[in-house]
């Protein structure tokens, strides 16, 4: 696609006005467009308003705002692109969105009287979410500041600051004005000072869009937007998100999680030998697998994580505020999957551009929140194919807000460690629970213990063990760093890997509840899917969630093996609670606060707690 | 009847490849919005005027369906289209299997007596469409408007809401992106899909002569006169132009100073015409 623009910037900046003045400037405007501009302006008693070029309904020109956006096809000396002019006022925000998203560059105005205003970091803010990676600023209406160079150095100064603090950086930024169409496409003999060339220079000086080849060089995603039968054919239809296809390609179709092979490319007039990212696919498959809209084919090389939960940067378009709980339909292209909000963050703070922490999102606010599903989703995550990890939000039918997905700090929940041996058949025990309960005087356990870093999940495993054996009980703690030195001695820390650390725990824990024993793990365990797995894998068992609940603060102050200090520093990737989430169980047997209290004390509410769950009756 | 003649003239329009991608992108977009609006919108239906946009619309959807058209073809029909139009019509539906419906719209008197008289024609067929929709209540209708051809136009998005009296609302407009719409309407009204909003004239000529796409003679020049814009003919006259073929009507429409629409009464009457007629449910 052409280069297209978007053009951005507070409201009265004078986007309109600038777009208008090129349009003239680059000898673009139908012949009589000049006259009936004039005639309109005149009509409202005004001076001639370039603005009008574009503002199409009699409502627009009569309160001279542009109310919708508007697109226009531009050519330079060099170069063909498109503009997309979008409303600034706040509540119009949506407009924005519409017009930047299909955008891969900004044109940003900004008032050399008033510098960055709210309105102007908003629409940074949700440039970075968007994913645009130039930006061209014009700092507009120099004429009445005189064409003071201090004055645009002070502007640009601002600009660049706000833009570092998102991680943007301008492409170029020019002092113009734009009614007088100074610096648009001729340079401004008033401002001898200024040698950085005009806003068509910048353009011009543009890289064409490249996001399609880009994409196409992912792995392959071709999310399943329909299926037509013809003939005895069965057609897989989808736009390709990212990758290639061929017939005999190899494709995992998700969420079924079954390997097929594409068999042939369908189409008219002519069948295509090869399609690519941002192409219409109809193809058909190998095996008569039952396939939906919302379903995924992708390459089994390199396929999404199915996951109940993950990351996101959303900005938010509904009425109100965005609260943690709320429950909203959530779509990766075709697939609708309900998901419910579960942390934010934080909120991009609209005049310092800080992220703060908030328990809502605002109306037209932009932040970084966790999603949950309902059921596990294909997710992808920005790094590995960016255009496949968009999302939108859904609220009656109506997008609300849009985001990208990160799913890195989170495992795949894709089903592939089934047992590996089919023909398994359980042996009964002639020895059964009851009996070994009589004996030991109490039931077999599991209790879990989960917490962040330095909550005290060890210290108070290791005083249970000794308080339930001073009992005379049977009991055993399994450690951290005891597990990974052998059983688990495999392993390494990446989301993978510590989703199988925690499994193997929940299964060898159930083995020594089966045995009797009562087995206390202590594990930071963040994630909810991993506990109920663990939990699921004890069966019949009695399985105790114990949420070691002590605040991030205390636990930093706390660090006791200083990883706290070493991930701060960045030296750690991935720690708990710093950059990397942690779920607090939403029904665990026993919160335990350990903040401010004796450790006895602790000791001695989580003793009494087990007894008495443990008891034999 | 003629399809594209081959030969491409030089121009800055013409520095493949990156114009052929730019039209690959422009067709890949408008076929997964057609696919989309048939798996959201049903029962759908498509608009077919015969002009050059349509015409490349009904390609689109032979191409997003593998050649059949799963959905009817309407044609809002004043009795006043040109004679090549109707035969045009014919043949094609014939030749192509087509599902069609001719709707008939009511005369001038029945129009809003508040618009200038060229409009009050081009109303007729908003009326001819709501006499359809409430014999016939399609979900989605499919019709080749673009964004270049009319200011008003531009602010539409590829899923366009109306209400039960076929009311554009664009003050309060769906957001749109990354390919997803809002395929939802006020109850008892239905959603508009435009899959040409992004295409140029220009890109529509291109288009038709790289896929060799058959359009109405109309447009093609005899002794000085062309009609570039197709609409009936007691309100829709020919411009001066000597292109007698695709090429040439590339070359011509590089270096107009004319708007398209130069030749269409009902835009030029008053100010606020036509922004009327499309928030009443004009096309």
């Amino acid at each position: 696609m052409a280069l297209t623009l978007c053009m951005a910037g507070h409201v009265d900046h004078g986007k309109s006005t600038l777009l208008g003045r090129l349009l003239n400037d680059l000898d673009l405007l139908p012949d009589g467009k000049v006259a009936s501009l004039e005639a309109a302006s005149a009509a409202r008693g005004v001076p001639l308003e370039w603005s009008f070029v574009l503002d199409a309904f009699q409502v627009e020109r009569d309160q001279a705002i542009t109310l919708d956006i508007t697109h226009v096809r531009v050519r330079s000396q060099k170069r063909e692109f498109a503009i997309v002019d979008a409303p600034g006022h706040r509540d119009l925000m949506r407009n924005l969105v519409t017009g930047a998203a299909e955008a891969s560059a900004v044109l940003l105005v900004v008032d050399a009287q008033a510098g960055v205003e709210m309105q102007t970091r908003g629409h940074l803010a949700l440039l970075r979410v968007l994913g645009i990676p130039e930006v061209i600023v014009a700092v507009n209406k120099m004429d009445l500041v005189g064409w003071s160079e201090a004055r645009f150095d002070a502007v640009r100064d601002e600009l660049r600051a706000a833009m570092h603090a998102l991680g943007l950086k301008a492409t170029a930024i020019v002092p113009v004005a734009a009614r007088d169409g100074a610096n648009l496409v001729q340079p401004w003999p008033d401002a001898p000072w200024w040698r950085g060339g005009t806003i068509v220079d910048a353009i011009d000086a543009l890289a064409e869009d490249d996001a399609l080849e880009a994409a196409a060089r992912g792995p392959l995603r071709l999310p399943v937007q329909n299926v037509y039968r013809q003939g005895t054919q069965r057609l897989v239809a989808g736009q390709l998100t990212a990758g290639r296809i061929r017939a005999h390609d190899e494709v995992l179709l998700l969420p079924a999680n079954r390997l097929t092979r594409v068999t042939s490319l369908e189409g008219w007039p002519d069948a295509p030998s090869a399609l690519a990212a941002g192409d219409n696919a109809a193809v058909t498959i190998a095996d008569p697998f039952v396939i939906r809209r919302g379903d995924l084919l992708c390459d089994p090389a390199s396929p999404p994580k199915m996951t109940t939960v993950f990351d996101a940067d959303l900005f938010w378009l509904g009425r109100g505020e965005l609260d943690i709980g709320r429950r909203l339909v959530l779509r990766f292209g075709p697939r609708e999957t309900m998901v419910r909000v579960a942390a934010i963050h934080h909120v991009l703070d609209d005049t310092t551009l800080a992220a703060v922490g908030r328990d809502a999102v605002p109306e037209s606010g932009v932040a970084r929140v966790t999603l949950r599903a309902d059921v596990p989703v294909p997710v992808d995550s920005a790094e590995t194919a960016a255009p496949a990890a968009r999302f939108v939000l859904v609220d009656g039918g109506l997008i609300v807000g849009g985001g990208v997905a990160d799913a890195t700090q989170y495992p795949d929940q894709r089903a592939r460690r089934a047992p590996a041996a089919s023909n398994l058949v359980a042996v009964d025990h002639d020895v059964r629970a009851a009996e070994r309960a009589r004996r030991a005087g109490h039931q077999g356990a599991v209790v879990w213990l989960t917490g962040l870093s330095g909550a005290g999940k060890s210290t108070l495993g290791i005083a249970l063990e000794r308080r339930l054996f001073d009992l005379g009980w049977f009991v055993y703690t399994l450690d951290g760093d005891n597990v990974r030195s052998g059983l688990n001695g495999d392993l390494g820390f990446s989301p993978d890997d510590r989703q199988e650390n925690i499994r193997r725990v929940g299964e060898v824990a159930a083995l020594f509840a089966d045995a009797g024993a009562v087995c206390i793990t202590a594990f930071i365990s963040p994630y909810r899917d991993d506990r109920s797995r663990a939990r699921a894998s004890a069966g019949k068992r009695l399985f105790l969630e114990i949420h070691v609940d002590t605040d991030l603060a205390t636990c930093e102050a706390r660090d006791p093996k200083g990883f706290y200090r070493r991930a701060r520093a960045g030296e750690m990737k991935d720690f708990t609670g710093v950059d990397s989430p942690y779920e607090a169980p939403d029904a665990a047997d026993l919160v335990l606060k350990t903040a401010g209290r004796a450790i006895d004390e602790c000791v001695d509410e989580l003793t009494a707690f087990v007894v008495g769950r443990c008891s034999a009756t | 009847m003629r399809a594209g003649a081959g030969a491409r003239p030089a121009g800055w329009y013409n520095c493949a490849p990156m114009q052929d991608r730019h039209l690959h992108a422009l067709e890949q977009e408008s076929i997964h919005l057609i696919r989309e609006a048939h798996a959201q919108l049903n029962p759908l239906a498509m608009l077919w005027s015969l002009g050059k946009d349509s015409n490349t619309l009904l390609w689109l959807a032979r191409k997003a369906f593998n050649g059949r058209v799963p959905f009817p073809l309407i044609l809002l029909d004043t009795g006043n289209e040109f004679d090549e139009v109707y035969a045009f019509r014919d043949r094609y539906v014939r030749e192509w299997n087509l599902d069609h419906i001719a709707a008939v719209c009511p005369p001038a008197e029945d129009t809003d007596a508040t618009l200038p008289p060229a409009a009050r024609a081009a109303a007729r067929k908003t009326l001819g469409l709501k006499r359809l929709l409430a014999e016939r209540p399609f979900a989605g209708i499919l019709l080749g408007i673009r964004r270049d051809e009319q200011p008003i136009r531009g602010k539409e998005r590829g899923m366009s809401p109306r209400d039960a009296d076929g009311r554009w609302h664009f003050d309060a407009q769906p957001t749109e992106l990354w390919g997803q719409y809002s395929a939802i309407a006020p109850e008892g009204g239905h959603v508009r899909v435009h899959p040409l909003l992004k295409w140029t004239e220009l890109d529509i000529w291109r288009y038709v002569e790289a896929e060799n796409i058959p359009v109405p003679e109309l447009y093609f020049a005899r002794n000085g006169k062309r009609f570039r814009s197709l609409g009936e003919k007691d309100i829709t006259f020919p411009v001066d132009s000597n292109a007698a073929n695709i090429a040439e009507i590339i070359a011509e429409l590089t270096t107009t100073r004319q708007s398209e629409r130069a030749g269409r009464a009902m835009d030029h009457e008053r100010e606020d015409a036509f922004e009327r007629l499309r928030a009443t449910g004009y096309m």
